[in-house]
């Protein structure tokens, strides 16, 4: 798959956002005043932002609000709508903290309940689909959540957390590789059972239907970037989990923390770039491209 | 609306016939034109290094090896197969990606399509495309302002690709009625779906090349005569000796 | 959860316009859409003979031609040096005077100094009246590089052909078999047949190096050596000899065969033997007497023998039954084990002979004898340039349609069908005519059918009389003329020089040459006085093709859409086996430029120059335009150039006045008119004198002309004679052996030129283009849509070569024949045969042409082989160079390319890398013209 900025951005930002947000949400911790407005500002700012990079993607953006009318069947609606109503049940909860008002913390764990409930949904909108095997996994889910907690917990300065979140990241990656890498024979559609031509033979692309490239090619086909997949999922792994995890294990301190947050989030760019770019499209069959 | 009838009245749709399409490619650019200027299908960079525009239907060429005897080559036609499972459907956040039930034509309402691409990723057959300019997703609408269109005469009540294949390749029809053209041929010719473990019940049908190639046989063909033996006059009375 | 309101029955225009598609040669009707006065759409006439509603892919993409930003825009007149690309815009009048000023005084002193050609013309019987009328002899359309073996192959063997001038009987024809077809002219025709053979489950069989196309969806494939079709075909007519598997009713009635062949040595031998009043006869095997070849109730013995004379049967009988053409001995030669080949002989004889047809339709044969019904044998075959492009191609299509006749399946039912006018055997066609004097006209038509040397079109002293030595001892049979030796003589000044050049829709500096770079080079050559060799060139197009930059002064012209044209039957009609049939052009949207047509330029021409058949006694012109002329120019008495609506009231059929309002009734009647065969006349055609009388009523020609089929040639055999040493008119010693090989009277087959000087100097490889069904020639690239399908072409290669070499996806290969080397991407190909490499013709364009970026694919990585070919072959010894053609008609033998292959490893673009021509309209924009409408 075609891996858009706008895309990779909007999902390891609004992740990250909301994992902040879960956490300040759940009183861990549950700063005041201006360190208050910091905090569920950068939580606010990740997820709003990421979720406006994904308009950034749309070719009729001004739409937008069209897209939360499809909730009961469509994920990227039911997206919309958990991460509006998300960010809606938070701003009372910021507002409490940085206003002292001190509203019941009720509602930043509802909050944080929602906040996870939107990064599963964003998840669903890559797990749901058959035509990207690597994607149409668990493990998928696994993979936003454990970013989710990951980031969250670094931003929101839980180390213990963190470690724990990094180690399921690892954890996650590393089975996401695994299975992703399989999981497109396990799939066990090919150039013939997408023609149908098994039944004839052996069957190889003479030519393409068109010499120039188009839109599917670009959207669902992506083999170049793969070629330094190897390297890349080293760096996904090391910045994203291992650095930060071992970061983590020295003393705390805020600066320790942005640093940390800084090679995380290289480390889930990365990642999330990996996502897209090994994701193979079951449409790139009919191109002899995966 | 994005989520699916559970029925439909008709089953709309297509066959292909693998043994006839040739490849030309008329229903391309017939398609293109068609609905070029119905919804409008841009191209960019038309006449550039890399020119790029959105085609609702295209042709690919594939060559397939049998266990014995020579390749083939095949052209494979794919446009949308107005999939009753049709995954497209439900991933729509806006509605506009929906499945008519009336007669199970897979359409996209543009003017609520935000043009996020969902649908495109969640078809299996590629075949959804974003134009580029109107930025909303385009597709194979089976020609709907065709088959039902009043300003036409009635033998013109049918897909633009349709009507324009050269070898006949392409038949449309109801596939819920047992007795439509298109039901029988996929009845009598083995039609196939495409890639039918994802579940997406295509309706259109796609009918297998026939078989091909005769083995290296002995001749049927027995000499008259042991033209060696008996030379050209032998031959000649055993010939003429037939009329 | 509702559906959106949808409206269904949306409108689909203002206004519909029916006329013919020339988006190719094929001429199919459409149905012309218009919005706002603008072409909004474009779809197949389903009333239409030729494509009965269904268009190909460049046909339905019409309208990106017709906005395509590549159409020139007015007259030009060329500033700088030739090919410098600097050009001044003038008017038109500017440009007929500066014509006119050049045309005039050659007309005065030597007409033939102007070469006028024409290539994928359609009014080829009106640009050959206007050479006419001018007195140059040196006037052809594009036939002789294009397909004029499978045409004159065919006039001189049964008195039609395949091309598009005939057509298997879709409807009955149980076997299929076709040979060396990619496309064809008859582009909708032919695959609206396969669909229904498809359709019926009837066999169809492909013989083709390459399986791709109707090869691909053929149900076996014959995957022949290039250049053996003849060996293979003679095979297959040896096994059905051999098994008594032939007509032998069809061959005595119908054919030559039951003739005699003139045995007595000296200067008749080989001729057919005639009678005292100079008639063919045969012998009745009712009496064993010699009888009138077309004497009523005669019944011609095939076996007879007569003073010593025996009948072409035998003849015909003992050279194909000898070993030589036995499977076994031709199989390594053709690439076709023997028992496929025996193999296919079975299956033509079991569906020829075993399941025979039959239609009850009484009808009278031109000897007088009643038939009861019209039996057929449904076998049907067809070909094209994959035989006739080759060296030997004129002997293969004739060995093809002896086998044709052989198994009794020329016209008749589920066999292969002519079309009216066809048949016309040879007797019937003019021959060429080519004496120029000063001011005059020629007395007659340019091209035509030789039937001895006497007819040649040479001088006195025995030089050639045309710029492209057609009709000479080099290529006797030329009916098509010599189009791919026009720049190449003109430039040697062999035979002689020439002053103008006039051509019209040819793309000679670049596809439509060999050699395509000393073609341009030959276009810029100046002599030692400074001047251009070839001093002044005019040139008609469209559009900003690779040819523009080389011409003095360009006439622009409409595009299809915008102009009357007409399909006549006096040329290149419409017709289907069942009906005669023409059409035309109109203006169905006005230029928004400063162009014109090209046929009412030419008739402005010709009054301008005084040619008497285009101006009045006072001087004026006699024809407004084009369309004036279509309407009322009378060719023989009654005979104009179109059939349909003559006579002044618009009722008359064939022979009539002039109609003025002919094509108004045309235009009402769809943009066509068929005039259909009477049902007893459908088939047995050339023998059927209800078909005789009914094209004799329809103009086709002054009195019935039932004749037999030439299994023995006449006229070629004369041709032998002569290099025999028989009679005064003789050929030139070093063509003698080669004039008695190739002119041979029964078909033979010799390997293709090409072949023979590739085995000693290390070229295995045959290399052939094919036509890709969605591009025409060069012109398809201008277009937006086709240009996305197809932007690049690929050399393909077998899997042993690429395998022999190493080859990977994104390698180019270096590919060297006797002429020089072009390097070019390449790409595996399984289904191919073995020792064959191909691309499709024409992708290829050269940088800045056609209003396409430099950087478009098409012009980077996009090639021709055309660098490949060379118009002469090499020197063998003799100091001669002979043209690379077929020895009997001239056609250009461009698929007896060799070559040899080396993988040269990933590239970027493919070479020779030619400068940018200069533009002579801005690059098209971003978007295309429509959308900004
Ligand atoms: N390697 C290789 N080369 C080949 C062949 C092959 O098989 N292999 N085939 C050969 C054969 S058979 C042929 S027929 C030739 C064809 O070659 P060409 O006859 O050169 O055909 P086109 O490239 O179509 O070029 C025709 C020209 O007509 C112009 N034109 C188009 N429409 C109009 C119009 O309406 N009016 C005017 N005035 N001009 C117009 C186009 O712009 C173009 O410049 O190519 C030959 N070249
Ligand atoms: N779409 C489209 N249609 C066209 C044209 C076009 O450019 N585009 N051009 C028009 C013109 S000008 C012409 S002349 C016709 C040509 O019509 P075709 O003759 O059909 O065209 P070619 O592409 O030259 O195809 C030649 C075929 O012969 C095969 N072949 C080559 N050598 C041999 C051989 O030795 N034996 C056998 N059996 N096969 C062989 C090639 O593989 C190829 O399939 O098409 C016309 N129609
Ligand atoms: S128009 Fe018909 S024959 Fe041509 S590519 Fe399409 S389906 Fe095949
Ligand atoms: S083919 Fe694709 S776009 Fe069409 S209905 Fe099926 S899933 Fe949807
Ligand atoms: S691109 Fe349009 S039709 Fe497709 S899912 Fe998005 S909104 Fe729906
Ligand atoms: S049915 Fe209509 S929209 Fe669909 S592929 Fe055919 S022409 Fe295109
Ligand atoms: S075959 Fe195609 S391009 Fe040629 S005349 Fe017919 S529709 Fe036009
Ligand atoms: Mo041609």
């Amino acid at each position: 798959m075609h891996p858009a900025a706008s895309v990779i951005a909007f999902t390891v930002l609004s992740g990250m956002g909301f994992g902040l947000l879960a956490f300040l949400g759940l009183g861990l911790p549950a700063p005041e005043g201006w360190m208050a407005f910091f905090h569920w500002g950068l939580g606010y700012a990740l997820a709003v932002g990421g979720l406006s990079a994904s308009t950034l993607h749309l070719g009729n953006p001004q739409r937008a609000l069209k897209a939360f009318s499809q909730w009961q069947t469509s994920w990227l609606s039911r997206e919309a709508w958990a991460a509006v109503a998300t960010l809606l049940v938070f701003a009372p909860m910021a507002l409490s903290d940085i206003f002292g008002l001190g509203l019941p913390r009720l509602i930043g764990q509802l909050g944080a309940v929602l906040a996870v409930l939107t990064v599963f949904t964003t998840s669903m909108i890559y797990a749901q689909l058959k035509t990207v095997p690597r994607w149409n996994t668990p493990i998928t889910q696994g993979l936003f959540f454990s970013f989710m907690l990951a980031g969250g917990s670094i931003l929101s300065g839980n180390g213990k957390i963190a470690l724990i979140g990094c180690a399921l990241t690892a954890a996650a990656l590393l089975a996401a590789f695994a299975i992703g890498d399989k999981a497109f024979g396990k799939a066990a559609q090919t150039i013939g059972t997408a023609t149908g031509l098994n039944r004839i033979g052996a069957v190889k692309v003479f030519e393409q239907p068109h010499t120039s490239p188009n839109y599917l090619m670009r959207e669902m086909i992506h083999i170049v970037a793969r070629k330094h997949a190897d390297k890349l999922r080293l760096i996904a792994l090391g910045f994203s989990c291992v650095l930060p995890f071992l970061l983590l294990l020295l003393p705390a301190s805020p600066a320790l923390y942005a640093v940390t947050a800084t090679i995380h989030v290289i480390g889930a760019l990365t990642a999330r770039w990996l996502f897209f770019a090994e994701a193979e499209h079951v449409v790139g069959l009919y191109y002899g491209q995966r | 609306m994005t989520a699916l009838p559970t029925h439909t009245e008709k089953k709309l749709g297509l066959v292909i016939d693998l043994d006839t399409c040739v490849g030309c490619q008329a229903c391309v650019t017939a398609c293109k034109g068609w609905n070029d200027q119905g919804q409008g299908l841009s191209d960019q960079n038309p006449y550039g290094a890399d020119p790029s525009g959105a085609f609702l239907n295209r042709v690919h060429t594939y060559q397939v090896q049998p266990e014995e005897g020579s390749a083939q080559i095949i052209a494979f036609p794919r446009s949308c197969l107005h999939c009753e499972d049709a995954p497209c459907v439900p991933v729509c956040p806006t509605g506009a990606s929906y499945k008519r039930v009336e007669d199970g034509i897979v359409l996209v309402n543009e003017d609520a399509c935000i043009g996020c691409g969902l649908c495109a990723w969640a078809c299996p057959y590629g075949a959804r495309e974003m134009d580029q300019a109107a930025g909303v997703m385009k597709k194979c609408t089976l020609c709907v302002d065709r088959i039902y269109n009043e300003n036409l005469p009635e033998e013109d009540r049918e897909p633009a690709c349709v009507r324009t294949c050269p070898t006949s390749a392409r038949h449309f029809g109801d596939f819920a009625d047992p007795d439509s053209k298109v039901s029988k041929l996929v009845a009598e010719r083995g039609g196939y779906d495409l890639m039918p473990d994802l579940k997406t019940k295509p309706t259109n049908k796609y009918l297998p090349p026939r078989k091909k190639d005769r083995p290296q046989e002995a001749s049927l063909l027995a000499p008259l005569l042991d033209i060696k033996a008996t030379g050209f006059a032998g031959w000649l009375d055993k010939v003429l000796g037939k009329i | 959860m509702n559906a959106p309101v949808l409206n269904t029955s949306p409108p689909v225009s203002d206004e519909i316009r029916k006329t013919t598609c020339y988006m190719c040669a094929c001429r199919c009707g459409i149905n012309v859409h218009l919005r706002s006065g603008k072409v909004s759409y474009i779809e197949g006439n389903r009333d239409h003979p030729v494509n009965k509603g269904v268009l190909c892919a460049k046909g339905a993409s019409g309208i990106m031609q017709v906005t395509a930003p590549s159409r020139l825009q007015h007259p030009l007149k060329r500033v700088g040096p030739r090919g410098s690309g600097a050009f001044e815009e003038i008017s038109w009048d500017e440009a007929l005077a500066l014509a006119v000023s050049w045309m005039k005084p050659l007309r005065e002193t030597a007409p033939e100094k102007l070469a006028f050609f024409t290539g994928r013309d359609q009014s080829q019987s009106f640009t050959g009246w206007w050479a006419q009328a001018f007195g140059t002899p040196n006037y052809a359309a594009h036939g002789g590089f294009c397909s004029v073996n499978m045409a004159a192959g065919g006039i001189y063997t049964i008195g039609g052909s395949f091309w598009e001038f005939g057509q298997p009987d879709w409807e009955r024809t149980k076997l299929f078999v076709m040979f060396g077809v990619a496309e064809d002219h008859d582009s909708n025709p032919i695959k609206i047949g396969l669909g229904k053979l498809k359709g019926r489950g009837a066999r169809v069989i492909g013989v083709n190096p390459i399986r791709t196309g109707y090869n691909a969806v053929a149900d076996d494939w014959y995957g022949i050596t290039p250049g053996t079709d003849g060996l293979l075909i003679l095979s297959l007519i040896h096994c059905l000899l051999q098994a008594g598997k032939v007509d032998l009713e069809y061959l005595a009635r119908w054919t030559n065969a039951s003739l005699l062949v003139n045995e007595t040595e000296g200067p008749e031998k080989g001729l057919i033997l005639k009678n005292a009043e100079s008639q063919p006869f045969v012998i009745d095997r009712r009496t064993g007497a010699p009888a009138p070849w077309d004497g009523k109730g005669v019944q011609p013995d095939l076996g007879a023998v007569w003073q010593g004379h025996r009948t072409v049967f035998q003849h015909m009988a003992e050279r194909y039954l000898s070993d030589d053409y036995a499977p076994e001995a031709v199989a390594d030669r053709c690439g076709i084990p023997a028992a496929r080949i025996r193999g296919l002989a079975a299956e033509l004889a079991d569906v020829a002979f075993n399941q025979a047809i039959e239609i009850k339709q009484p009808w009278t044969d031109f000897r007088g004898d009643h038939h009861d019904s019209m039996p057929g044998r449904p076998v049907s075959f067809h070909a094209m340039r994959g035989i006739s492009a080759h060296s030997n191609g004129f002997q293969t299509a004739r060995a093809l349609h002896l086998l044709q006749i052989i198994l009794g399946t020329v016209e008749t039912p589920g066999g292969y069908r002519m079309k009216p006018p066809y048949p016309k055997p040879v007797e019937a066609h003019p021959t060429p005519h080519f004496v120029t004097a000063p001011g005059k006209a020629l007395s007659g038509p340019h091209l035509g059918y030789v039937r001895g040397p006497e007819q040649l079109a040479l001088k006195e002293d025995g030089s050639p009389a045309r710029i492209d030595k057609a009709f000479t001892w080099e290529n006797p049979f030329s009916a098509h003329g010599l189009m791919h030796m026009l720049i190449p003589n003109a430039h040697a000044g062999d035979p002689y020089r020439i002053d103008t050049l006039f051509l019209y829709m040819a793309n000679m500096a670049w596809n439509s040459s060999m050699n395509t770079t000393k073609v341009m080079e030959m276009l810029t050559d100046k002599g030692p006085d400074g001047e251009y060799i070839i001093p002044r060139i005019i040139y008609s197009d469209a559009y900003a093709s690779e040819m523009v930059a080389y011409a003095d002064l360009i006439l622009p012209d409409t595009t299809y859409l915008e102009r009357h044209d007409c399909i006549s039957l006096l040329d290149r009609p419409i017709s289907e086996p069942d009906a005669a049939g023409d059409s035309i052009r109109w203006p169905v949207s006005e230029a928004d430029r400063n162009v014109r047509p090209f046929q009412s330029v030419l008739l402005d021409l010709g009054a301008r120059l005084g040619l008497p058949p285009m101006v009045n006694a006072d001087g004026s012109p006699k024809f407004k335009d084009y369309a004036d002329y279509i309407q009322n120019h009378i060719r023989r008495p009654g005979v104009g150039p179109l059939i349909g609506f003559r006579g002044t009231d618009g009722t008359k059929e064939g022979r009539g006045e002039a109609n003025p309002n002919q094509l108004a009734a045309y235009i009402e009647n769809g943009g066509f008119y068929q005039a259909h065969v009477p049902e007893e006349a459908l088939f047995y055609k050339p023998w059927n004198m209800a078909y005789q009388n009914w094209a004799v009523a329809t103009s086709f020609y002054e009195s019935p002309q039932p004749y037999l089929f030439s299994i023995w040639s006449e006229p070629m055999r004369k041709f032998q004679l002569a290099a025999e040493g028989h009679g005064n008119i003789q050929p030139p010693d070093h063509l003698r052996d080669r004039l008695k090989q190739a002119m041979d009277p029964l078909p033979v087959w010799y390997p293709p030129f090409g072949d023979l000087e590739a085995k000693g100097w290390g070229y295995p490889v045959h290399a052939l283009t094919q036509r890709p069904m969605d591009m025409y020639h060069s012109w398809g690239s201008q277009n937006a849509w086709l240009r996305q399908i197809r932007g690049q072409n690929f050399l393909y290669i077998p899997t042993k070569i690429w395998e022999a070499e190493g080859f990977n996806d994104g390698d180019y290969a270096r590919v060297i024949s006797p002429n020089g080397g072009i390097t070019v991407p390449v790409a595996h190909m399984a289904a191919l045969n073995e020792n064959t490499v191909w691309t499709w013709n024409a992708i290829g364009k050269r940088k800045g042409a056609w209003a396409l970026d430099e950087g478009a694919a098409e012009a980077n990585q996009g090639f021709l082989l055309n660098h490949l070919i060379s118009e002469l072959l090499p020197e063998k010894g003799d100091g001669l160079r002979y043209s690379n053609s077929d020895p009997v008609t001239g056609q250009a033998a461009w698929f007896d390319l060799r070559v040899r292959i080396e993988n040269v490893g990933p590239k970027a673009h493919a070479s020779p890398d030619f400068e940018p021509i200069p533009r002579v309209v801005p690059q098209g924009s971003l978007r295309a013209e429509k959308d900004k409408a």
